[in-house]
């Protein structure tokens, strides 16, 4: 097989990436698909907003505002933010440290086709009686009463495929940083945004057969005349909560540590200085994660646990606060004496600061119990979760976007273009989620979908909803920046902002298929840095030049996770239509087929000859 | 993992791995019977009529728990160099788990 670069048509494209087991391509899926979603949910959001605008509205009524918002809650969770890091995961973390490939290319491969037709899945759903609409958190005694179709059935099955492909994803990424590390790659040597994927993964490993079983439960219920949740036949509908949360709480640390992750990564590089305090960065995003599993049950602090359970649960949520005022202290630092370039990541980054800590701010008040039976189920804490996941995570994505754009496609966003949307989203978010606070003290309870006038609530929501708008436009300008870079953006070198620190930045942009020509020797953190510093351009290879082995493309993962999107289809509908049934084990047989020829099928890769590294090589961007 | 060295003759270290491997060998035969035996014993606690369920059931838990240990680390070796990731990833799903258990004995089933 040649490696050597050539014009192709559409359709070898395609099938290129339908096959692709190389991380940096299925980086490229996760940004596409991820991306999608994103304005998927970021439209409902618009919806909602449009809804909410004024009193006695009538532009999403009653069951339909449901959908809309149990959507945007999913999607924005599941199918947009989580896949958008794993984006980002994929395309950075083997070049930081210092690896030719993850150490599970066809899982890798295969965990985001499962994302991607448990997300297909769900989203089908519109199309076919209606969506689910019993909230993200889709807690049983609701969900089991949402009979008039199968959109329960849809969220059941879809997260379910897509959250296996998510653990696939989290166990590819631990094995890959613990075993591929280049040489001198210590643990303490790793950058930032490696460690946060390690302790992520380490947090989906854990957290996400929770939800698994509760899935099944539900799916159990709902489909095959299961009654776990079911009080009347000796179930017990508060279990899903539990389940739901010892899940659903570790999950939102799951997606702010890779944002913690990036951001850190972007401190260092553009204040040109070391990341302040390194090692209290590890052990705090490792204490973070700890204490992430022991406080699920403060979203249910008025479910009726009682009072000791509530108090043990209210003191070690706040103590989440210390570890993660660590790391805000060690940014504010990091930028103190740093030679501060204000690039468009760096604005999403000094941005993130205070807007995140504002919504930490208000988590602390919701952790005591008492005052939360006040704020529960009201505004207030919708405006407290999108300050930590907008003002945190979505921050995070797109400065991760800027930042690492040059090093996927080789080519730089406009920062003029950048900085538009920066502000305009900046803007858009404070002036969306700022007043849902007061809205929510003043008692607006969330997911109704109107309210009457006169109840002083009538500016506030129209504040909410133009501040929708600002951030739906930064979105599109955003979309064209990428078309504008896409066609005609400037080809930039490895070291793209010339400032980058880690491994990344040491090989061409983007880089060839088997990342480093020879493994580096890494001798230090900020191994790339350390090296310019002494006066080089490259990294001290660990290795003479020889044939670099391969994995092959295989269309398997592709037909292993299409197989259960059949299957979730037949299983949805086998009590309704006799097709339901046979469909659903034909889904089966194709997914356990294409596993078995997987099994026998033997594929040993290909080796990319030394000859050909060389050429391909002296023909790199890389100088 | 014992036939691991880092030296690449292999007559060097024969001895040394031949004593290795006896060892190795003696260590998973008194597992063995040892499990043999915990299985036993755990046959007659159930059996013996005189012992009641509150007794019977957690001593069987401790006698598994303790066959877990002995399989991890003696017939799969978990005792030797180079298995700290698996074990502090078996330890961290246990301790999850426990306190899951935990939580929802006191909080659901209470």
């Amino acid at each position: 097989m040649s490696t050597i670069a050539r014009k192709k048509g559409v359709g070898a494209v395609l099938w290129d990436y339908l096959t692709t087991v190389d991380h940096k391509k299925i980086a490229h899926l996760y940004l596409i698909a991820g991306g999608i979603f994103f304005l998927l949910g970021g439209l409902e959001a618009l919806f909602i907003r449009i809804q909410l605008a004024k009193p006695n509205n009538d532009f999403l009524v009653g069951g339909l505002y449901n959908e809309v918002l149990t959507m945007h809650g999913t999607t924005m969770i599941f199918l947009a933010a989580m896949p958008l890091l794993f984006a980002f995961m994929n395309a950075v973390i083997p070049l930081q440290i210092g690896a030719r490939d993850v150490a599970f290319p066809f899982l890798n491969a295969l965990g985001f086709w499962m994302f991607f037709f448990g997300g297909l899945f769900l989203n089908c759903s519109w199309f076919l009686g209606g969506a689910p609409d019993a909230g993200w958190t889709s807690y049983a005694s609701l969900s089991l009463e949402s009979k008039a179709h199968h959109g329960i059935d849809f969220y059941t099955l879809g997260l379910q495929i897509s959250g296996f492909g998510t653990i696939m994803g989290a166990i590819n990424f631990l094995v890959t940083i613990i075993n591929m590390r280049a040489p001198g790659m210590t643990f303490m040597r790793m950058p930032m945004f490696t460690w946060a994927t390690f302790v992520t993964s380490a947090l989906i490993l854990f957290a996400f057969p929770p939800l698994t079983v509760g899935l099944i439960f539900m799916m159990m219920d709902r489909l095959f005349g299961g009654n776990f949740f079911n009080p009347a036949a000796g179930g017990n509908t508060i279990i899903w909560e539990h389940l739901f949360w010892v899940f659903g709480h570790p999950e939102v640390y799951i997606l702010i540590l890779p944002s913690f992750g990036i951001f850190s990564e972007i401190f260092a590089t553009f204040s040109r200085k070391r990341l302040f305090g390194y090692s209290s960065m590890v052990f705090a995003t490792v204490l973070i994660a700890f204490l992430g599993f022991m406080v699920w049950a403060h979203h249910m602090f008025t479910v009726g646990m009682g009072p000791i359970a509530n108090a043990i649960f209210a003191v070690a949520t706040m103590t989440i606060a210390v570890p993660t005022g660590v790391k805000i202290f060690n940014w504010l630092f990091t930028m103190w004496g740093g030679s501060i370039k204000f690039t468009t990541p760096m604005h999403y980054a000094v941005a993130f600061i205070p807007s995140f800590v504002m919504g930490g701010v208000t988590g602390v008040m919701l952790s005591a119990a008492a005052a939360d039976y006040q704020y529960h189920d009201s505004y207030f804490v919708v405006a407290h979760f999108h300050y930590v996941i907008v003002g945190g995570v979505v921050f995070a994505l797109l400065a991760g976007t800027h930042y690492w754009w040059p090093k996927m496609f080789g080519r730089m966003l406009n920062e003029t273009l950048g900085k538009i949307t920066f502000w305009l989203f900046f803007i858009g978010f404070h002036l969306t989620f700022f007043i849902q606070h007061f809205l929510g003290l003043t008692g607006m309870p969330r997911r109704v979908f109107t309210y009457l006038p006169n109840q002083g609530w009538e500016t506030g929501n129209f504040v909410s909803t133009v501040g929708a708008f600002f951030m739906a436009i930064a979105t599109v300008i955003l979309l064209i920046n990428i078309v504008i870079t896409t066609v005609k953006g400037e080809k930039v070198p490895g070291d793209a902002w010339g400032d980058g620190r880690t491994l990344e930045w040491a090989i061409a942009s983007p880089p060839p298929v088997y990342n480093f020509a020879q493994t580096p020797l890494v001798r230090g953190l900020d191994a790339f840095w350390l090296e310019k510093m002494e006066g080089k351009k490259e990294l001290t290879p660990a290795e003479p030049l020889g044939d670099i082995h391969m994995p092959n493309s295989s269309f398997l993962p592709f037909v292993i996770a299409f197989g259960l999107f059949v299957a979730a289809f037949g299983f949805t509908y086998h009590n309704d239509a006799g097709w339901g049934l046979p469909v659903g084990i034909l889904g089966l047989l194709i997914t356990l087929g294409s596993m078995f020829l997987r099994s026998v099928i033997d594929d040993h890769g290909f080796h990319i000859h030394k000859e050909e590294v060389l050429e391909l090589e002296k023909k790199g961007a890389n100088a | 993992m014992a036939n691991q060295t880092n030296s690449g003759n292999e007559r060097v270290d024969l001895a040394y791995r031949r004593r290795k491997n006896a060892e190795e060998m003696r260590h998973q035969v008194i597992a063995f019977v040892l499990m043999i035996l915990l299985t036993l014993i755990a046959f007659a606690a159930v059996g013996y009529e005189e012992f009641s369920h509150w007794f019977v059931v957690p001593f069987i838990l401790l006698l598994a728990a303790v066959q877990v240990a002995f399989q991890l680390y003696y017939f799969m070796h978990m005792s030797h160099k180079g298995h700290e990731f698996p074990a502090m990833f078996i330890y961290g799903g246990v301790a999850v788990m426990l306190l899951l258990v935990w939580a929802f004995t006191t909080v659901i089933w209470w």
